[in-house]
């Protein structure tokens, strides 16, 4: 009885078996739910947006007119539209470069002057916003900012108000209101807030990366620490800031809730798409095309640039 | 090292904006009676569970075995898109809504003799234009109510008298500027405001319906809203925002709704409102039944619940609109004596109710006036400063 069974092998041994003899099946099973949902979910979504975009809808019914045209496109092109896109690439730019300025300081301290447990504290707290609600923090942004908001009286107890008023008036930055929450600096400033862990991480990584042996080359051939800085190091670690930049500039690209809390109403890319999502999906689709050609263009720069070399 | 915090931080830009999608959109629903789903606005569909007091659906339930089931949405475009999916028995539509709704094939027929309370219905409202289209009823009238102009006490110790301080640059009662401290609202239908603004205050434009305008009426107001753009830095969108930016943000005069009065006031905020020599526009919605509900019956069980004057009483009560059966103003606990007067009854007629403009002036001038479509671009553009 006993050995009969032993003799027999087991079913999954078996299986194991049949697998060693074909090793290219087990790979092809094991890739195949990513390839299934990389086929079918991203290209096949994408691919369903493209096709969106060539529709249009009827004005009256506002039903969804399922034959090619272009018209959409024209509609997508008006000087409204345009102002729309123009506006949201200039601020995904000024977030973007924001978030480098601010972050490269604080990436290059971690990474060559803080000892182990600084370290892990800056790195906790760069990331320890990322554990909260985004919805949570833009809110809570919207309160520093209002005209009763803690910005807004500080700088009134300190005699400062017109500072702030001034600040208001300038164009470009400003806006009509009375408090910070309604411009674009106010944008631009949670903006830098949300995406500011995207930029420190990857520049603080590229930073660790550069080999101490070059700087001290550099030194010994007589480099001062500016011109070692200039021509060494920033220049190893630009990857890293092309890096984050991809994000800061793709999520800024695509945001549509800060729009609608801080700021002056206008649109931007992100907003265009999920208010046209209930009434005109083809020019919703048409606007996302258009971040997605505006963020391959970008790509391709980031790869001349270096920041994929480290994959 | 590069390599793996690229990868973290794109699984994190991945993972983290997905917390806030929307859910759902389609409802699953079985075929066969025993259930009724219905589109609605937040807050007109209540079953106790926000607020114990107010709760219309669980009678109707338990009387009818009908299940109810709600899907909200937040404007009228929400409200079309979803009835083009399908798969809902009934819609409260707006009158922006209802007539897109109706000319899309949307919408059936409504056999008012199905439902024995529609006779109770405010006579001025059983074959308004919104829903009476051909000869047809295309839905049950439910509640309406006006786009106030709210305002701060405070700021005006007597109520403003045109709407005039929401439009033009002005000193207000307080000695400093409206510009930067008034809002207006982020929908295109807000064109029809300039427009009734304008049809006060210059005649000879000669406009007559602010939903029908013609070319250079239409170019006026937009020259109007243009101008308020200078002193509007924030359009509102959201009743909760719209609230918090008059507590917080120190703006004074907006238009609005009755819902955010209430509430403001209730709260004890220095806050009222008034309907300004002008008029106003409003809206009156209405209950439309889906060309192929899946549950006719207990859909017209509902329309005739709807009609119920209790529930319209408590639905007044809670959402500060009137109702469309008068009879509810009376004897309703939640309502008070006062309600309807206080929510606009006595205001029907200074009311331009909202409609979707289409190019059918709807008068003698025939085919000329600017479709709906347009009004959303062009009110797109103005926001953009263009």
């Amino acid at each position: 009885m006993m050995a009969t069974i032993t003799r027999r092998p087991s079913i999954t041994r078996r299986i194991s078996t049949f697998f060693y003899h074909y090793p290219g099946l087990s790979l092809f099973l094991l890739l195949l739910p990513p390839l299934a949902w990389l086929l079918i979910v991203y290209i096949g979504s994408l691919a369903a947006l493209l096709v969106q975009s060539f529709y249009t809808i009827d004005p009256m019914s506002m039903l969804v007119k399922e034959e090619f045209t272009l018209s959409t496109y024209e509609e997508l092109f008006t000087a409204a539209n345009i102002d729309v896109i123009k506006r949201t690439v200039y601020l995904a730019a000024a977030v973007t470069v924001g978030c480098a300025v601010l972050a490269f300081p604080l990436a290059y301290y971690m990474a060559r002057y803080a000892n182990r447990r600084i370290k892990g504290l800056l790195y906790l707290a760069v990331m320890l916003p990322l554990w909260s609600s985004y919805l949570v923090r833009v809110y809570a942004w919207r309160l520093i900012l209002v005209k009763e908001g803690v910005i807004n009286s500080v700088f009134e107890q300190l005699g400062l108000g017109s500072v702030v008023e001034w600040v208001i008036d300038r164009p470009y930055i400003g806006g009509t209101g009375t408090s910070l929450a309604s411009t674009y600096l106010g944008m631009f400033l949670v903006f830098v807030y949300i995406w500011l862990p995207y930029m420190i991480l990857p520049i603080h990584a590229a930073l660790e990366r550069v080999p101490k042996s070059l700087i001290d080359a550099s030194s010994d051939l007589g480099a001062r620490p500016g011109y070692t800085f200039r021509r060494v190091i920033f220049p190893l670690a630009f990857p890293g800031v092309v890096a984050g930049s991809i994000f800061t500039f793709s999520l800024t690209l695509g945001d549509y809730i800060v729009a609608r809390v801080i700021g002056n109403s206008v649109f931007y890319i992100g907003p265009a798409v999920s208010s046209n999502l209930s009434f005109n999906i083809p020019l919703s689709a048409a606007f996302t095309v258009v971040s997605v050609v505006i963020m391959v263009i970008y790509l391709l720069i980031a790869r001349r640039l270096g920041a994929f070399d480290a994959l | 090292m590069l390599k793996k915090v690229f990868l973290l931080l794109v699984v994190l830009a991945v993972v983290v904006p997905t917390g806030f999608t929307y859910g759902s959109k389609q409802l699953f629903l079985q075929e066969g009676e025993g259930e009724v789903s219905i589109v609605a606005w937040p807050g007109y569909i209540e079953r106790g569970e926000t607020d114990p007091a107010f709760d219309w659906v669980t009678d109707f339930e338990e009387a009818t075995g009908c299940q109810v089931n709600v899907k909200t949405a937040a404007t009228s475009d929400e409200m079309v898109a979803l009835m083009n999916e399908g798969t809902f028995d009934l819609v409260t539509a707006s009158g922006d809504a209802s007539l897109r709704l109706v000319a899309g094939g949307r919408v059936q027929e409504v056999d008012i003799t199905r439902i024995p309370s529609w006779d109770t219905v405010d006579d001025r409202l059983k074959e308004a234009p919104w829903h009476f289209v051909d000869g047809k009823h295309y839905g049950v009238p439910y509640q309406w109510g006006a786009n106030v102009l709210m305002y701060n006490t405070e700021v005006f110790p007597t109520a403003p008298e045109s709407w005039s301080v929401v439009f033009e640059e002005q000193e207000l009662p307080d000695g400093e500027s409206n510009a930067g401290r008034v809002q207006a609202y982020d929908g295109p239908i807000y064109i029809a405001d300039a427009a009734l603004y304008l049809k006060y205050h210059n005649p000879d434009l000669g406009i007559n319906d602010p939903y029908a305008l013609d070319r250079d009426q239409f170019n006026a107001a937009l020259d109007l809203l243009r101008q308020q753009r200078e002193i509007v830095p924030r359009y509102w969108h959201d009743a909760f925002i719209q609230m918090d930016d008059f507590v917080n943000e120190g703006f004074v005069a907006s238009s609005s709704w009755p819902f955010q009065v209430n509430i403001l006031k209730a709260q004890g905020t220095p806050i009222d409102s008034v309907i300004p020599v002008e008029g106003a526009t409003g809206w009156a919605d209405t209950t439309m039944m889906h060309v192929n509900a899946p549950h006719p019956n207990c859909a017209y069980l509902w329309l005739e619940h709807s009609l119920n004057p209790k529930l319209q009483g408590d639905l007044a009560a809670w959402f500060g609109s009137v109702p469309a059966v008068p009879s509810a103003c009376e004897g309703n606990e939640l309502l008070g004596p006062e309600g309807c007067v206080t929510n606009g009854i006595e205001n029907f007629d200074k009311i331009f109710f909202w409609k979707t403009p289409t190019t059918d002036c709807g008068d003698d001038r025939g085919d000329v006036c600017v479709p709906y479509y347009e009004w959303v671009t062009n009110y797109i553009a103005i926001i953009g400063g263009r």
